[in-house]
């Protein structure tokens, strides 16, 4: 079966030819470095097979970060190419082209986005590009799937030009003639969007815009959420699955292993969600009861700032600040991706460029941020509390990202380089692709977290039946007595944190803990370690090493968190006040401190990309 | 004159003339599409040492302060080309 490879501009639409091509689901959106991995499909036409595969985008083929690195290696194995072009940028897309026509592979050009090419009032003579080229260009516009049918028809006639390699400045003189023989620009009138395109990168207005967008995310997670949760709490779960367990709690005799495992213990002669502790009860009511609402709104409100392109403008907002932390704009992407599940976080921290930013990335985001499925808990569990004491969490774990971010900065050898990044024009998020990638999160929620969550909940069933977290409990009490303030029952939260956060925080629900201790629970459970999924990937991502410093840094920043909470909060200092008077420091710590990591770019004349 | 991105103002248009950085800092600036001859606009730039973005052809780039300062640009109006730095 031959390899047929999706190449091209980051952002140009390739993963969305290759889920046209072959019906395989993959993420999609509005902005550069999306597709970090290569995905393989198959494509069957009537006269053969291929074996399809989407890579990440690059602009060159001489790799300048890990994922252009992967698109690169994939070109050098592929049996024919297809080039997704951008028709509204022609001249920067032909760069790669002309690179790729000197490879030793056939190669056909899917000239993309020609319906936006239309708007701009860009015009391409296509029969005289795929002269000038010689290799067959199709015009295309991938979301609707037009002229996807005649890039499959002319595959076979992909030509392999092994065109003589050119230098630099040769390369662009050459595209400049070409460009300028086919390609003929109307004068347009910006449009409304492309106002408020210009408006989100304006300082003036950008920062106000990011500051409303940030909260209007915020209100809508936590409202929505909030309210969908009650929702199934209230109808499906205290209602109609309630009393189904109920039957089945008799039916297995109320009582006895089979019925601890599945049902758990009646509270009262009744299920009690969030304490019985079965996998059927609490297990599932977790998973679907509580993470489930939060998650579905979270990815929602994510896939229209995904697909409207503002994520790279809310980078250029912060850019200034991330750069304090040893980071630059763009690392709010996998920042904000954390929210939803560290692991793809860990992913996209691939688009930057050096192996500082990555750690710095990567430690950060997995210390700080905590998951949804881990938020949704803590929402539900802290927030009963009063809102000052969720506040407190969250402000904590704002100060440790700041603080720490300060500090690996300061403390690590060289610097990072500040960004270069293409900003897309805002899109109108199509409602379809919105529902189609929601469901595709939600199924991978469901079948990723599913064995965890309900294995959790089994482990602890039995850590808790055969004595040993109370063994553990009473060996630990010490230090999480001492430490944290927490009673020494609660190292089973810890043990099963390693698992799954999520369970990890509804195991705190049976030890009775008060507000102080929640908090206290909630950050250190947050920042001492990732779950496993995520540690698997952090290690694959940043090598064992790398991993090994990075838990180091883990394990201390969470217990001195939780230690300084239990010193401080509500014995010295309120809630409410606590939480006001960490934001305020974290605020105020970078612009009093300043950037090493950037007087040492400045002072580094020969900087490096 | 030249000035850097840095420098000009958010709207001022012109040619970039020179990049002063290393080889990699061409190189990637290049692969992007951004070298000397090529036209751009300035459309913004954040305060306090903050990214300058511009629009070329039909894209726009971000790019940080570290590398603004070394993009050299022959600016279009002389009367306007007064080094400014905010928007
Ligand atoms: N108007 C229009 N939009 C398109 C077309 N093709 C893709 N898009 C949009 O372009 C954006 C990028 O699409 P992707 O398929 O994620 O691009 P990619 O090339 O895989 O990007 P990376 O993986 O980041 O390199 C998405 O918002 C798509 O909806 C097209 O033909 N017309
Ligand atoms: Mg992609």
């Amino acid at each position: 079966m031959r390899k047929l490879v999706l190449a091209g501009n980051p952002n140009v639409g390739k993963s969305v030819v290759f889920s046209q091509l072959t019906g395989s689901k993959v993420m999609i959106s509005n902005y550069a470095g999306t597709t970090v991995e290569f995905t393989k499909g198959l494509l069957t036409t009537e006269s053969e097979s291929f074996e399809v595969l989407d890579a990440p985008g690059t602009y060159s083929l001489e790799p300048t970060s890990k994922v252009e690195e992967v698109a690169s290696t994939l070109v050098d194995q592929a049996d024919i190419v297809i080039n997704v072009v951008d028709a509204t940028n022609l001249e920067r897309n032909l760069f790669l082209t002309t690179e790729l026509l000197e490879r030793d592979v056939p190669l056909i050009v899917a000239l993309n986005m020609i319906d936006e090419a239309g708007h701009k009032g860009v015009k391409i003579d296509v029969k005289k590009l795929e002269e000038l080229l010689g290799v067959p260009v199709i015009p295309t516009v991938a979301v609707s799937g037009e002229g996807l049918k005649e890039l499959i028809d002319y595959l076979p006639e992909a030509v392999n030009r092994k065109n003589k390699p050119l230098n630099i400045p040769d390369r662009w003189a050459y595209i400049g003639e070409l460009v300028g023989k086919v390609q003929e620009v109307v004068h347009r009138h910006h449009s409304w969007l492309e106002t408020l395109q210009d408006a989100s990168l304006r300082p003036s207005t950008g920062l106000p815009i990011a500051a409303l967008v940030l909260f209007i995310a915020f209100q809508l997670v936590i409202g929505l959420g909030e309210f969908l949760h009650e929702f199934m709490e209230d109808y499906i779960f205290e209602g109609f699955y309630e009393t189904l367990l109920l039957y089945l709690s008799e039916a297995l005799g109320s009582g006895g292993f089979l019925h601890d495992i599945l049902i758990g213990q009646l509270v009262d002669g009744a299920i009690d969600f969030e304490e019985s502790l079965g996998v059927l009860t609490t297990g599932v009511f977790v998973e679907l009861g509580v993470v489930l609402p939060f998650l579905a709104v979270f990815y929602m409100v994510l896939g229209f700032l995904e697909d409207s392109g503002y994520l790279p403008r809310l980078a250029v907002m912060v850019d200034r600040s991330m750069h304090r932390l040893g980071l630059h704009g763009y690392s709010i992407i996998p920042m904000v991706l954390g929210f939803g599940c560290n692991v793809p976080a860990a992913l996209a921290a691939r688009n930057l460029e050096s192996r500082r930013e990555r750690f710095i990335a990567c430690t950060l985001m997995s210390v700080a941020i905590p998951c949804m499925a881990q938020l949704a808990l803590i929402v539900g569990l802290v927030g009963r509390h009063g809102f000052e004491y969720l506040a407190v969490v969250f402000a904590s774990l704002f100060f440790i990202w700041v603080v720490l971010g300060l500090i690996i900065d300061r403390v690590m050898p060289g610097y990072t380089p500040s960004m270069i990044i293409e900003i897309p024009p805002y899109r109108i998020p199509s409602i379809k692709a919105q529902a189609k990638k929601l469901g595709m999160r939600i199924r991978g929620f469901l079948v990723h977290a599913t064995p965890y969550i309900l294995g959790g909940i089994l482990v602890v069933n039995i850590l808790y039946t055969l004595g040993i977290i109370h063994f553990l409990g009473v060996l630990f009490a010490p230090a999480v007595q001492g430490l944290l303030g927490l009673p020494g029952d609660a190292v089973s939260t810890l043990l099963i944190g390693f698992l799954r956060k999520d369970v990890a925080v509804a195991m705190m629900i049976p030890l009775g803990l008060d507000a102080r201790q929640l908090v206290i629970g909630a950050v250190v459970l947050a920042a001492y370690f990732p779950c496993a999924a995520t540690f698997t990937v952090l290690v694959k991502e940043m090598g064992v090493v790398d991993m090994a410093k990075s838990a180091v840094i883990m394990i201390v920043t969470a217990f001195s968190a939780g230690f300084i909470l239990n010193l401080l909060l509500d014995t010295l200092i309120p809630a409410a006040y606590l939480a006001a008077a960490l934001i305020a420091l974290s605020l105020i710590l970078p612009m009093v401190l300043g950037s090493t990591s950037d007087r040492r770019e400045l002072s580094d004349l020969d900087e490096t990309a | 004159m030249e000035f850097s991105l840095v420098e000009i103002k958010p709207g001022q248009t012109g040619v970039i003339s020179d990049i002063r950085g290393g080889s990699a800092l061409k190189t990637k600036l290049n692969q992007l599409g951004l070298r000397e001859g090529k036209r751009i606009k300035k459309i913004s730039s954040v305060f306090n040492r903050g990214p300058v973005t511009i629009s070329v052809d039909n894209y726009q780039v971000a790019v940080g302060y570290g590398k603004a300062i070394r993009i050299m640009v022959e600016v279009d109006e002389l009367e306007k080309a007064s080094p400014g730095r905010e928007s």
